[in-house]
């Protein structure tokens, strides 16, 4: 046809363009991509027709470099790949393999567990709300957000020595002994933490222009979410009730009682909701387990040199981004076959084609934030 | 040559103004800035600039320093003569409005008859400068940013214009300074007779000078910066002042019109005299608290410093005193009137601030709706509220207030309160999300 152009979308939905469309370039290097993601748009006027997010400015080729690594000495590599949360990465890796040898971590070890991941779930969606907040306007939340989230880091940074890559755990327990003050020091945070979530909802839940930027944005229906694979707080905001802390209990979860919070209209704000409430919720679960941490060892006796068995194992957790899953296959020497990771920020950013169709180019970077994507873990 | 000195004579005080307000004007500016950045840092628990110069007094200075010295970068393709004026464009409009202002009440380079129409106009001329640089730049967000800036302006202006009626109406003069006089005669401030009036324009006026949550045209995290993306070094930094000159300007005017301009409050009371003692009480606390800083400053500049900024406070405060003796009485009024009016804008441009740190961004179909369905409904409203109002109880005299007067002004502005709330349930009603097949 005479009047039609061509773009260099591989997709061919995306590459003939209408007399009145253009494609934009968002990213890698844009301010709200969160990292290296680039997003081809295709406009009419300012609303988005056509999407498509280019990846892999960040491939370091994780799962390769496992297959020449023995299990030990994978284990900090997890940690480079969702490195607001790494020591959720840690732990699902820790009992994938803990499942492929058979062994299982002492109860002291999983209540430390257990108690670190929830406070990095905390610190994960404090980073996501100050940049969530920061796309869509709100200057301020970010450094409030940034004032908790560092005395979570403190916590980790006394426990074991490292901020972000922490390589917190070990396969069959713990790397270090908890320290001294970790009860103090958790409930004083917890303590204050209650009171801090309110001043970011008084900023933003019933702010008129929040609710304007995000409620019916990027909307995602149970069904449309269940068929993406996306998992996480995003599932749960389209009001499906899933979690692997409770369908299939992990380290100590299943001691403590917490809610699973869900939205109902799948939409931006429904996403933020349930965000926010999750951060109570762990806030209770840390409160919990600190009344009471078993004595005894951190470590189960696994030997110096693990060699699983031949065989292969799938092993979920709920990562603050979703579910976090690692297949490993083994074929009895010290270094595994084959480890495949699924990483929640990778397939629930599939679901960005069919939450932005229709919206603003302003939403794009709203829908972008309520993903809360880590390019790392998308990219691995 | 007498003859000439006889004809320049009236004009040498009105150059003299102009010159000081040309010449303080960009210093204020660069002080602005400092206290935004520092009432940021308040508001999100961190400290601010403070490595140039104490507590980071210097830090003006030092960034002008930088934008002066900076390359000059003129885009390939740019259409350059007018890249180049389109920043002089805007700047010489939003310094010329100043031209009428009274920031004393001798403090005037002129009192015009349009005063406010001329302000109005000339501000107004600044879009040129904001569309022209952004066509000249040859680029697509510079253009993209420029466009927005023009429609948000436009459409925020005829709110902000009606919503200043609301106050003309109630002085029946556009001259600034008889404005100011009116409500000396009134005894009370127009905000207090048009809240309506006051909140529409205090709104629209952060609208018209792109600021959050209406920031739209320089919204950094779709737009990168706007108009001004392909600017840099001192074109770029005049764009800068001409946006800060522009937002205080609209406090000028919302002062000078709702605020009482350069009147202490309550100036008729003389129970309450004892106000004119706080203009030199705050500087002189100022100047104590530069003087117990001093002897804790590290570097022996700073010291110095702080202590200079310490003496011109004390210096200030001695001024301000001193013509509160019964011989320089002739001076108060003036000297006082100057201090009254710039805490009043200032005080309005710290609302400013405050609403930028803690509100998030409209989107550009909001901000419109917002502006086309709500503001200009409920202005035009306002004003015939106001103006039947003024026609049941005609004062006596132009900006004479009694009691029904007033009763019937509390009424028209309680009706214009219940059509916006009509308005804005019905908004609330319409406002569905924009999802669907494409």
């Amino acid at each position: 046809m005479a009047d039609t152009r061509t773009t260099s979308f591989p997709n061919a939905e995306t590459t003939v363009l209408g007399a009145d469309e253009i494609v934009i370039n968002m990213g890698p290097q844009h301010p709200s991509t969160h990292g290296v993601l680039r997003v081809k748009l295709k406009l009419d006027g300012e609303k988005v027709v056509n999407s498509e997010c280019v990846i892999g400015y960040l491939h370091r080729g994780v799962e390769k470099i496992a297959e020449h690594r023995s299990y030990q000495q994978f284990a900090p590599y997890v940690d480079r790949m969702d490195y607001v949360a790494a020591v959720s990465n840690g732990l699902g890796y820790c009992e994938a393999v803990e499942k492929l040898l058979g062994a299982e971590a002492p109860p002291r070890a999983r209540v430390i567990r257990t108690i670190l991941t929830e406070l990095q779930r905390i610190a994960s969606h404090l980073l996501w709300l100050g940049t969530h907040a920061l796309d869509i306007g709100a200057l301020t939340p970010l450094f409030y957000c940034f004032r908790e989230r560092e005395e979570i880091l403190k916590i980790v940074e006394k426990y074991c020595g490292a901020r972000l890559t922490t390589h917190a755990f070990r396969i069959g327990g713990l790397q270090y002994e908890a320290y001294d003050e970790l009860e103090k020091d958790v409930e004083r945070f917890c303590k204050d933490f209650e009171h801090k979530i309110t001043e970011y909802e008084d900023l933003l839940t019933q702010n008129r222009i929040w609710l304007g930027r995000t409620k019916g944005i990027g909307v995602l229906t149970a069904q449309q979410a269940i068929d993406l694979g996306v998992t996480g707080p995003v599932l749960r905001a389209s009001g499906v009730k899933w979690d692997i802390r409770k369908a299939m209990p992990y380290a100590a979860y299943d001691q403590y009682k917490f809610e699973i919070p869900t939205g109902r209209n799948g939409d931006t704000y429904d996403r933020y909701l349930v965000r926010v409430e999750e951060m109570r919720q762990s806030r209770l679960i840390c409160l919990q387990a600190i009344q009471n941490i078993p004595a005894g060892p951190i470590m189960a006796r696994i030997g110096k040199v693990l060699k699983p068995p031949v065989g292969e194992v799938y092993h979920s957790i709920e990562a603050p981004k979703g579910e976090l899953g690692y297949y490993i296959v083994s074929d009895a020497t010290i270094q595994p076959y084959r480890v495949r990771i699924r990483p929640p920020s990778f397939v629930n950013l599939q679901a960005f084609d069919t939450m932005v169709r229709g919206h603003l180019v302003a939403d794009v970077v709203a829908i972008i934030g309520t993903i809360d994507i880590v390019l790392g873990e998308v990219d691995r | 040559m007498n003859a000439l000195i006889e004809f320049f004579r009236p004009h040498l005080l009105p150059l003299l103004y102009a010159l000081v307000i040309v010449a303080v004007l960009p210093l204020i500016v660069g002080y602005i800035v400092l206290v935004e950045r520092k009432v940021m840092a308040d508001m999100q628990a961190r400290l601010g600039p403070m490595r140039v110069g104490p507590h980071g007094l210097l830090q003006p200075i030092a960034d002008a320093v930088k934008l002066l010295i900076k390359e000059d970068i003129i885009p390939e393709n740019a259409d350059k003569m007018l890249f180049w004026a389109a920043p002089l464009i805007s700047v010489t409009a939003a310094l010329l409005a100043l031209a009428a202002m009274p920031i004393g009440p001798k403090f005037q380079i002129a009192d015009l008859d349009i005063g406010l129409l001329f302000i109005l106009g000339i501000s107004s001329m600044g879009i040129f400068g904001i569309v022209l640089g952004g066509w000249a730049s040859n680029s697509h967000y510079s253009l993209l940013g420029a466009l927005r800036s023009a429609a948000q302006l436009v459409s925020y202006e005829t709110a902000a214009g009606m919503a200043l009626i609301s106050g003309l109406l109630l002085a029946g003069t556009l001259s600034m300074h008889r404005i100011v006089e009116i409500q000396a005669g009134a005894r009370v401030w127009f905000m207090f007779l048009a809240p309506v009036g006051f909140f529409i324009y205090l709104v629209a006026s952060i609208a018209e000078t792109n600021r959050a949550p209406f920031d739209l045209p320089e919204a950094e995290s779709e737009l990168v910066a706007g108009y001004m993306t392909e600017y840099s070094g001192f074109r770029w930094s005049l764009y800068f002042l001409a946006e800060y000159v522009n937002m205080i300007v609209v406090g000028s005017i919302a002062t000078t019109i709702f605020l009482g301009g350069w009147l202490r409050p309550f100036p008729n009371v003389n129970a309450l005299n004892f106000l004119d003692a706080f203009p030199p009480l705050l500087m002189l606390v100022l100047a104590g608290y530069c003087f117990y800083r001093t002897p804790k400053q590290p570097v022996k500049v700073q010291k110095g410093f702080l202590a200079a900024v310490g003496l011109l406070c004390l210096a200030l405060a001695g001024v301000l005193g001193v013509v509160l003796a019964p011989a320089a009485a002739a001076f108060k009024t003036p000297v006082h009137g100057t201090f009254w009016f710039l805490l009043k804008v200032f005080l309005y441009l710290y609302v400013f601030m405050w609403l930028r740190f803690t509100l998030p961004r409209y989107r550009f179909d909001q901000l419109m709706k917002l502006g086309w369905h709500f503001m200009l409904p409920v202005a035009i409203v306002n004003v015939m509220a106001i103006a039947v109002a003024l026609v049941l109880h005609r004062p006596r005299e132009a900006g004479g207030l009694d009691w029904g007067l007033g009763a019937s002004l509390l009424v028209s502005n309680a009706g214009t309160l219940i059509v916006a709330a009509y308005l804005a349930a019905v908004g609330q009603r319409r406002t569905s999300p924009i999802v669907g097949d494409v």
